[in-house]
This record gives structure tokens, sequence and C-alpha cells, in this order.
């Protein structure tokens, strides 16, 4: 907040706060009693004040409870000021903060739902891919933090992976889908930025032709050698990647940021930097053992089916 | 305040400082009988008929009327509310405040003397408090030094709290039954198995209907509603209201029943202040028209007795208008003022808003569809064939039967809709009351169209099966399709 704010302005804050408090006890203080005139007939005529000509101001007294009530209110004020934040930029002594309860209510929510949970912790996640309320809990969770990314149904978009299909790019086993999920993946493509023009044409070529696609035939043997100079330490000598370093298959049909010769051509000048976010932080075990399950069903359970 | 205020500028005498708080003097009132009495008598047990007893029926195997927060669907016998109709509440709550306006244009405090739960409320515990402890004058004894605390007197307090927490216990218990099946209500406090929540509520419903109606009672009309603010401008020279015919009774003066009071120069008023003392707000009507009177008619009843007693004609204290009193008018002709501009509007306003209300809720879709584009993936290529977006769909059944719910999409040729699992999507069963979340593509062929954002439509049909009756509602949603480049 200091970044918009001078704390200047918090005093300013704070003293109005303050003198309003202390301005509401003095009036309460102040005006316990009332002057009223008593006519000749004996009878509780008025304050005097006269308004308009004819508006006259009567003293009808208020109950005593309801000045105690008043009094009350400015002394709950004055203690919650210094309990809680709310006095300019002072932090109160009770220790609040809307973080601090934020984070004390996401636990306390979690340790609620546990016993939802408790059912599926204890079994395998394929046990719990199969099991129909499990995929409803899972598909929830998935719309609310992946779908943002991967799609609604899974199926990934430009730079972000199609979870629904049998390809992994770090492995699809359930262990692997959870390191996943819990630590995040950081993928990253070197720039080929150095290599000329021509060179990287002939590596998108005979990138290309691995996965069967149209490609110059001497361009492919031009970028074959190219490619056992610059790319085998992380996509192998066939092509077919390294599941441990999360180094795509390059011989499958599967294009993370798609196969087109202009397309292979960017990514290779231009590298790629891909991030799966961890979701350790924001998800509990609990959570992320029914995603994991969720997520290793979707291309699984279809394929279990089809079998 | 039994005082009358002197017109014109007062002469003073004194000035003299009077504390501007004071403690509460407790007001007994006095019973009374008569016509006003027993309209409050008949809407006490109207309201309260209502109120003990709507959680009690039944209706589709479930309460009636039940408002459960939880789910947030609100069930009013045959009707379901989901957080989505709160439009209904609020057309609700103008209508009755409007209502409210119209009531107090022709007619002042109506609601406050006759159907203000507080006023029920302590009319019920005053009820208690008349039949244990006597009347006014009982009541003032017994409070007074001459009943020194003993066994007679703890007995009658002691029956009376009792007799009121029970009431008061029993006024907690319904309304938490309107949020909570009473009947698993009634069975958690048998079997002590309340959640804290409820026992909170409960307490607390208990503990305001017993403060409320047993000891603040009128204080509540005068220091903290807020209704009791604003009515004096809500009123006018044509409104009823309960009124003290000033031409009529002033000077006020007892008398001899015998003697002629027009030649001792009285009014007809005998000042015998029984209408000061059955007043549960504890004023005297004969000051004007004040912010505490809640327009009970009391003091008509009482005042016609004494009328009568003493072979006046009645209505000294009536209901009739400032106009009337002033111009020496009788009831009939004022009566005649009563559709002045500022009522027929309000009575416009509300004709409408309840036909509006009445016919939106007739012709009621329960059939509800959302649709909402995905935003990270806008488009896909599958296999080179087919053109992918995503949508999420969102199907709510707010009717309480079965309902068959048949996706189309239009806009674009060759439109076909998948699910995630990469199924034709055909039909989807909705249970009743219920709503369904389902992501799915809608894909067109490959080069079909230019690139481009197309307006689509997915059209909804759903079949209810309601008994043998086949319903069939639909709904009609927009969205866009891109088509890369």
């Amino acid at each position: 907040m200091s970044d918009f704010f001078n704390s200047g302005w918090s005093n300013y804050i704070a003293l109005v706060s303050l003198v309003g408090i202390v301005w509401c006890i003095w009036l309460l203080a102040s005006q316990r009693k009332a002057k009223v005139i008593h006519t000749a007939d004996g009878a509780v005529a008025d304050t005097g004040h006269v308004w308009d000509g004819d508006l006259r101001e009567l003293n009808n007294p208020l109950p005593r409870w309801w000045a105690w009530m008043f009094l009350l209110s400015c002394i709950f004020a004055l203690a919650y000021l210094v309990l809680f934040p709310g006095l300019g930029s002072f932090p109160g002594v009770a220790g609040y903060t809307t973080d601090g309860a934020l984070m004390s209510s996401m636990t306390e929510a979690n340790d609620e739902l546990k016993p939802v949970y408790a059912k599926y912790v204890k079994m395998d996640i394929e046990e719990v891919a199969a099991d129909p309320k499990a995929r409803e809990m899972g598909q929830r969770l998935f719309l609310n933090s992946c779908a943002q990314c991967h799609g609604s149904d899974a199926g990934g978009a430009k730079g972000f992976p199609n979870l629904t299909d049998g390809d992994w790019l770090y492995g699809g086993s359930p262990e692997n889908i959870k390191t996943t999920l819990i630590n995040g993946r950081n993928g990253v493509m070197p720039a080929y930025g150095h290599l000329e023009t021509a060179q990287i044409v002939d590596l998108a070529n005979y990138v290309r032709s691995l996965s069967g696609l149209p490609a110059d035939d001497a361009k492919v043997a031009r970028g074959a050698e190219l490619f056992k100079s610059n790319c085998v330490a992380c996509h192998g000598v066939d092509g077919k990647g390294n599941i441990a370093m999360g180094a795509p298959n390059l011989t499958d049909k599967t294009w993370l940021y798609g196969g087109s010769e202009a397309t292979v051509v960017e990514t290779l000048t231009k590298g790629r930097i891909a991030m799966m976010p961890s979701q350790d932080k924001v998800l509990s075990p609990e959570k992320i053992h029914l995603l994991t399950a969720y997520v290793w069903g979707l291309s699984n359970n279809k394929t279990a089916a089809a079998k | 305040m039994s005082n009358h205020s002197p017109i014109g500028k007062p002469i003073p005498i004194d000035v003299i400082e009077e504390s501007l708080y004071e403690i509460r003097r407790k007001i007994y009132p006095r019973s009374v009988s008569g016509l006003f009495a027993r309209w409050r008598l008949i809407l006490v047990f109207a309201t309260q008929l209502l109120f003990y007893g709507l959680p009690w029926i039944s209706w589709n195997d479930r309460q009636a009327v039940l408002f459960d927060l939880i789910q947030r669907k609100f069930y009013i016998f045959g009707l379901v509310l989901w957080p989505q109709d709160v439009i209904y509440l609020t057309l609700l709550l103008i209508l009755s405040a409007l209502a409210l306006f119209l009531f107090t244009a022709i007619a002042g405090r109506l609601f406050c003397g006759y159907a203000c739960p507080q006023t029920v409320y302590t009319e019920i515990f005053m009820w208690i408090e008349r039949k244990v402890e006597g009347d006014r004058f009982a009541r003032i004894r017994l409070d007074g030094e001459e009943w020194p605390w003993g066994i007679h007197k703890w007995r009658l307090k002691i029956t009376k709290h009792f007799l009121w927490l029970l009431i008061a216990f029993w006024t907690g218990f319904t309304f938490i039954g309107y949020f909570t099946p009473i009947e698993t209500l009634g069975a958690a406090i048998l079997h002590l198995s309340l959640g804290p929540w409820q026992t909170f509520w409960l307490c607390f419903y208990s503990f305001a209907t017993w403060g409320n109606a047993g000891f603040m009672r009128e204080q509540v009309c005068k220091y903290m509603c807020p209704y009791a603010r604003f009515q004096s401008v809500m009123v006018d020279k044509d409104t009823f209201l309960v009124t003290y015919d000033k031409v009529r009774g002033e000077p006020r003066g007892s008398r001899n029943k015998s003697a002629d009071h027009t030649t001792l120069g009285l009014g007809d008023c005998v000042d015998c202040s029984i209408c000061v003392q059955v007043c549960p707000t504890g004023i005297d009507i004969r000051d004007g028209l004040q912010y505490m009177c809640i327009g009970c008619g009391a003091c008509i009843d009482a005042c016609d007795q004494v009328m009568e007693k003493v072979d006046y004609p009645k209505g000294l204290i009536r209901y009739t208008t400032e106009r009337a009193i002033e111009e020496k008018e009788t009831n009939q002709s004022a009566i005649r003022h009563i559709l002045r501009p500022r009522v027929l509007i309000y009575i416009a306003f509300i004709t409408v808003l309840t036909s509006a209300f009445l016919i939106s809720l007739v012709t009621r879709n329960p059939l509800r569809v959302d649709v909402m584009r995905d935003r990270g993936a806008l488009a896909r290529e599958v296999d080179g064939v087919r053109i992918e977006n995503i949508y999420r769909i969102q199907i709510m059944n707010a009717s309480e039967n079965n309902m068959n719910v048949q996706l189309k999409a239009s806009g674009l040729s060759d439109l076909r809709i998948l699910n995630s699992q990469g199924e034709l999507v055909t039909e989807i069963a909705v249970g009743p009351a219920s709503n369904l979340l389902i992501p799915v593509k809608l894909s067109t062929t490959v080069g079909a169209h230019e690139p481009g954002n197309y307006p689509i439509h997915f059209d909804v049909i759903g079949k209810e099966v309601s008994g043998s009756e086949l319903i069939i509602r639909t709904r009609d949603e927009k969205s866009s399709f891109i088509i890369p480049r």
C-alpha cells in the first residue's frame, strides 16, 4: 500500500477516526442536560429554540440505557482500534491480518473436508479414477485450478499440453502426474539463434521428417547432421525425447506449439519456456490426490474402457 | 408527558436544567375491551396461526415453506427459488414497502398497531402478565413498596417469566424451523444434539422475543423503530388517524354527571385519564399526533366506554382525519378524500408490480442454461480436419421433476457437440432441483469458414416429465465460435 499512499494519509485517517470518537464522547457528556423553559401554568414548555417562526423544540428525554449503549459503542470502537487494524496504518495488537484470516479459514475448510476425502486418500490413484463420485469432485477441482490453461475439457491449447491423449512430456504414471502437480515443471527449449537461418530451416525439415511430415530431402540430410551436434543431448539420438527432462518426443504427431515449418523455425530461433506452476501451496494433499486421479483417468479411463 | 403544550409563545418563568436522559418509567397499561381490542386479538391469532403453523405443513414430501440456506434453495409450497431468483425477493420487498406506504397514507400506522411482531408479542406477553399478576393497579401495587419480595411475589414473577420464556422459546424454535426442517429440529432438541449455530440462533431468538416483548416493549417503537421516525412524512391532512377531537373535548375537566357541562364552560372530555392508562406506549393522545403513537386504538375503545357511561356521544377519540376535525366533517365525507393522487399512485404501482410479479412467476422457465466460452484455449485444430472451441455449459433444472435435456448448436455449418470424452452429446438427464456442469467441444470442418469470430446459438430443449404430462422447456443461449487464422 505504501507504494500508493504516503504515511501522511494514514495519519490523517487515524486522526479523523480518533477525533470523531472523542467528539462523540464529548457530545454525550456535554448534552446530558438540556435547558428547559418552564411556563407560568407549570407546564414543561420547551428549550426556547424556535425555527421557522413556529417550530419549537421540546425536551423528550431519551432513556438512560440509550446513553449507556452509546457510550459503550464508543468504548467498543476504541478497543477495536487498539486490537485490530483500522487506525491508519497501525496493525493492531491482536495480530490480525486479512491474509492470516484467509489462511486459517482455508486450513479450517480443508480440515472440515478431510472426512470427505479420507476414503479416497487411502485408495490407489487407479481406484480413485474409477470412482464416479471422485471423478465428479476431481472435475470441479480441475475446472477451478487447471481449466484456465488446459481448457475445460483438458484438451489443452497452444503451449499447454493436451491431458486427454496418452502423450506425456514428463511421464503419465500416477506418480509422475502427482510430482508434476506438487512441484510444478519448468520446460526450457533453448534458443538456437546463433545458427544461420538456412541451418534452422534444415533442422526444422529434419524434425518434421521425424514424425513423417512432408520435408525437403536435401534439407533433411543437412538437418540430420545439425541435429546430432545440437539436439541429441535432450531429445535423444532417435529424437524420442527424454521424460526425465521433459524433452518432447519429436517422432509422434503431438506438437505443443504446432508442427508447421514456420512454427518449428520459430521454436528453434527463439526457444520456448513453458511453466507448469506448483500446486503445493494452493491445494491440500488430499485435493492433489483426487486431481491426480482425475487427470490420470482422463486418458486412461478411455483406453481402459476401449479395451 | 401529561402536559399539553400551550399554543403560542411560552411565557417563561424559569429556566431549569433537565436531564436529556432519564430512567425508563415502567408502563402499566390497563386492559381494554371493545371494537379495536377485538380486531387486535383477531390479528394476533391470525398472524400467530400463520407463523407457528406454516412450518408444520408438508408438500411434495418436504416442508412446504423452507428456506434452505445451505443448499441455497427457498421452498414455498410448489415454488422452488434459487439464488438466481433474488429478483422475486426484491420485488416482494418493494411491494411490502409500497403496501406500507399505502396503508400509512390511508390510515396511519395500521401495521404497527395490529400486525407488527413487536406489538403482537407484547400483546401476548401482556395478556399473560395480566392473567398472572392482575390488571394495571394490581401490577403497580405488586411492584411497589407495599409488596416486599416474599413467597407470593416470587411465585407470581416466576410463573410469569416461565410462561414468557416458554412462548419465547417456541417462537425461537419456530423461527429456526423455517431454515432447518422443523421436525428434525424438534428431534434434535429432544435428543440434545443441536449444532452450535442452531443452538446459538435458538437462544438468540428466544432471548430477543423475551427481551423485546417482556421488557423493551414501547421503547422499541419509540427509540429503535425507523418507521416511527418517517411516518410523519407519510401522513397528510386526509389520513385517518387515532385523533382526539380537540374542538369537541376542550376545555376538559371533571364534572358532576347531572350538571350541564356547556353552562360550566367545559368540553366533552371528562379528564378521566383512562386513555392515558390504556396506552401501551404511555402517551396522552390529547397532546395531538405524536411519533410514539402506534395507532392501536386502545384509547378509542377506552374513551368510548366512558362516553357511554356519561351519556355523551361516542367518538371523542376516533379514527378520523385532520381535515375532518378542522372542518367539522363527518367520517362519511372524510372517506371521500381517501382516493387522492398519492393513494392512487401507490395503488397503481402495487397493481403493476403485483401483476408483473405473478406473470413472471407463472411463466418462469425452470430450465436455465448458461454457456461460458473457455478463454484460455480459444480454438484448436483436431487432426487437421476439424476446428474445436471449448465451452462450459451449466444446465439448471429448477423444477421438482426429472428433465431430459437436448443440446443443439446452430450458426455455422456442420457443428457437432462432443463431450470431453469425445462422444457425441445427445440427451442429458438432469435430476429434480439440481444443476449440472459439463464441458463440451463444439467443432466444425476446417476450411469451411473464413477465419473470424462467428455468433452461434445453443438451442436447448428440456423435456420435463410431470406425472404423466410432458412439458417442453426451451432456451436459446448465445455464444461465439472462433475460427483461427
